[in-house]
């Protein structure tokens, strides 16, 4: 009784958020990638397929893998304010996450973007809907990012052309941060969201129970 | 003039390294070696690489190379002909052992280009324009790809359904080939005639696509070259270099009569042929240096393999697939295994050993039987080109 009492004052105020419906895109290799919300039950196979990465030093995988770790356990066991997590599957495993969080209602906190599955441009289109998210469904007009890596400068940074915002302390620390604008989104959408909704049945439904990759192209010969 | 030939091929992965150039260009060689059978008696190295002194801040790559897998005192000279460096290279070791200064020879091409961000690779690649009439303008070799693209479709109606082809066929033998730097699959449902391709497959330097085009790649390749009357010193027999051919064209591209004329490719062809006695119908399969899509198409008609604007049709066909009539690219290509310019010469050529030994066969893109190779290597956009013809022996 007292746990709870205690567990009731470490949680943050539990809001409804708009959902994210899902959708697929049709990647280079012909195959859907399905990217839907991630629900509460997926979060144990979500966290198992990021800790191995945790440990893997190129590209910056030990960082961003350990930060998203923390963050979705955060989100988890309910220690982050107006969390979501997406998750992208290709025939069910998951090849990509990505996480943020509502700052209020017109500002955003991008968190990470974390690939597993590499060479299908995955991680840019998760991004873009981590952005959607934010822009089309949450309604806000402005996202904070920053970057860990140079993979994830290139991508959002550059590609987005993002608003440098250096006097914005981003939650992820003191590295400088980067703005994603309406006015931005709007420029850059056509040429990087991209996806169909309503997913068809068949197709969503092979996202309904997330599997654990088997490889890791980051890790070779990795064995679970 | 002696014959030469090649005993030994080594090849690192291509993609992104985390190892400092020469490492890369040690591995590969000592591969090559490995495949040679020796761990020493090299005459002459000669490293082909077009950017160690711009974007590794490293130079004399050579002399490092030679101490760092312990072949001094072998003569060693750097060979620096833009991305095509490569074959240069190999016509340098050609020459040397045709010539009597050296019988064994060691040639590796190999590059570090991921160590800058993308657009300084770019850059640093069109620095082989010319600096007033072209670099000062914004020009790069995606834009000259893309006008060479937008010019040979207007004139010969290939569609950009015929570039998605190529790119699946890419992907689909470098899939096979260990060394590659792309290890996936593309489909026309994804890159051509699916829903979201123009964020899938954007337009990079219209008409040409992100599929259409090279990624940039670190690596390196090597060759054991010898002199083939000491060639039974090696255990596996000799692939023969039975004809090289060069030629330059205008430095700037807008100075040429035709711009779809690939001069130096044609005489290049040419003179390959002549040396080895052999013509376009002999070649069982052939390397073409395809940093854009496009490249495959004009250089496999510039060396006689169909007439000009026929290429489509062989596309159409099949014929360039491993299993067609005149495979091309089996190794992937520079469009999927990657293009670190100073390796892409030795890459090719290392192939096309590959395939005249069958060794492709354990990778299951083996052409059938395979007697003459070709290889295509394309420096500037198309003013000093290297082609080169190996044989069975």
């Amino acid at each position: 009784m007292i746990l709870d009492e205690l567990e009731a004052r470490l949680r943050p105020p539990a809001r409804p958020m708009p959902p994210y419906p899902p959708k697929y895109i049709v990647l280079a290799s012909g195959q859907p990638l399905v990217i839907r919300q991630a629900r509460r039950d997926d979060f144990p196979i979500l966290l198992e397929t990021v800790e191995p990465l945790a440990r893997v030093r190129k590209d910056f995988y030990d960082i961003v893998a350990s930060r998203m770790y923390a963050e979705l356990l955060g989100q988890y066991i309910h220690r982050l304010l107006d969390p979501y997590c997406l998750v992208g599957t290709i025939n069910g495993v998951v090849a990509s996450i990505v996480n943020g969080r509502m700052i209020d209602a017109k500002r955003g906190m991008s968190y990470h973007t974390l690939t597993v599955h590499r060479g299908l441009r995955c991680g840019a289109h998760m991004f873009a809907a981590k952005m959607e998210y934010h822009m089309e469904h949450l309604g806000q007009d402005e996202v904070f990012i920053v970057a860990e890596s140079f993979i994830g400068f290139k991508r959002w940074m550059i590609e987005y052309q993002l608003e440098s915002r250096p006097e914005f302390q981003h939650e992820l620390g003191g590295v400088p941060s980067y703005c994603l604008t309406r006015a931005l989104y709007d420029t850059y959408k056509p040429r990087l969201v991209a996806g169909t909704r309503p997913v068809p049945p068949e197709i969503l439904a092979t996202a309904d129970t997330l599997i654990l990759p088997d490889e890791y192209p980051q890790i070779p010969g990795f064995k679970r | 003039m002696r014959q030469v030939g090649i005993v030994g091929i080594g090849h690192s992965k291509f993609g992104r390294m985390d190892f400092d150039l020469v490492d890369i260009l040690a591995w590969s060689s000592l591969e090559a070696m490995k495949d040679a059978g020796i761990s020493g008696g090299i005459d002459q190295v000669f490293v082909a690489n077009m950017g160690a002194g711009a974007i590794n801040h490293q130079t004399a790559v050579a002399s490092s190379l030679v101490s760092r897998i312990f072949l001094e005192p072998a003569m060693a000279e750097t060979v620096e002909n833009g991305p095509a460096s490569g074959a240069s290279a190999v016509k340098c070791g050609y020459m040397a052992i045709a010539s009597g200064m050296a019988d064994v020879v060691l040639v590796t091409g190999g590059e570090r280009m991921r160590e800058v961000i993308p657009w300084k690779a770019t850059d640093f690649v069109a620095t082989l324009t010319h600096p007033d009439a072209e670099y000062a303008y914004g020009v790069t070799l995606p834009a000259f790809g893309g006008m060479y693209t937008r010019a040979y479709m207007e004139r010969y109606g290939l569609e950009e359904r015929h570039l998605a082809m190529l790119a699946v066929k890419a992907h689909r033998n470098a899939e096979r080939n260990p060394f590659a730097h792309i290890e996936e699959s593309a489909s026309m449902g994804g890159i051509w005639d699916g829903p979201h391709r123009d964020v899938v497959n954007p337009i990079m330097a219209d008409p040409l696509r992100l599929y259409d085009m090279c990624p940039v790649s670190d690596g390196a390749a090597s060759l054991v070259l010898c002199a083939m009357e000491v060639a039974d010193r090696f255990p596996k027999k000799p692939v023969r270099i039975a004809g090289i051919g060069q030629a330059t064209d205008t430095h700037c591209v807008h100075n040429r009569e035709d711009i779809l004329d690939l001069k130096a490719v044609r005489l290049a062809a040419e003179r390959a042929y002549t040396m080895a006695g052999l013509g376009p119908e002999d070649v069982s399969c052939a390397e073409l240096h395809d940093a854009f899509l496009i490249l495959e198409v004009a250089i496999s008609e510039a060396v006689g393999f169909w007439k000009p604007g026929e290429a489509k049709l062989a596309i159409e066909r099949g014929d360039t697939e491993i299993r067609g009539t005149r495979p091309i690219n089996t190794s992937g290509g520079l469009k999927a295994k990657g293009h670190p310019v100073g390796a892409t010469g030795v890459s090719q050529i290392h192939e096309i050993v590959k395939q005249l030994r069958g060794e492709a066969a354990r990778e299951d893109r083996q052409v059938n039987d395979p007697k003459v190779g070709l290889a295509v290597n394309f420096g500037g956009f198309g003013n000093n080109v290297v082609a080169t013809i190996l044989a069975k022996e």
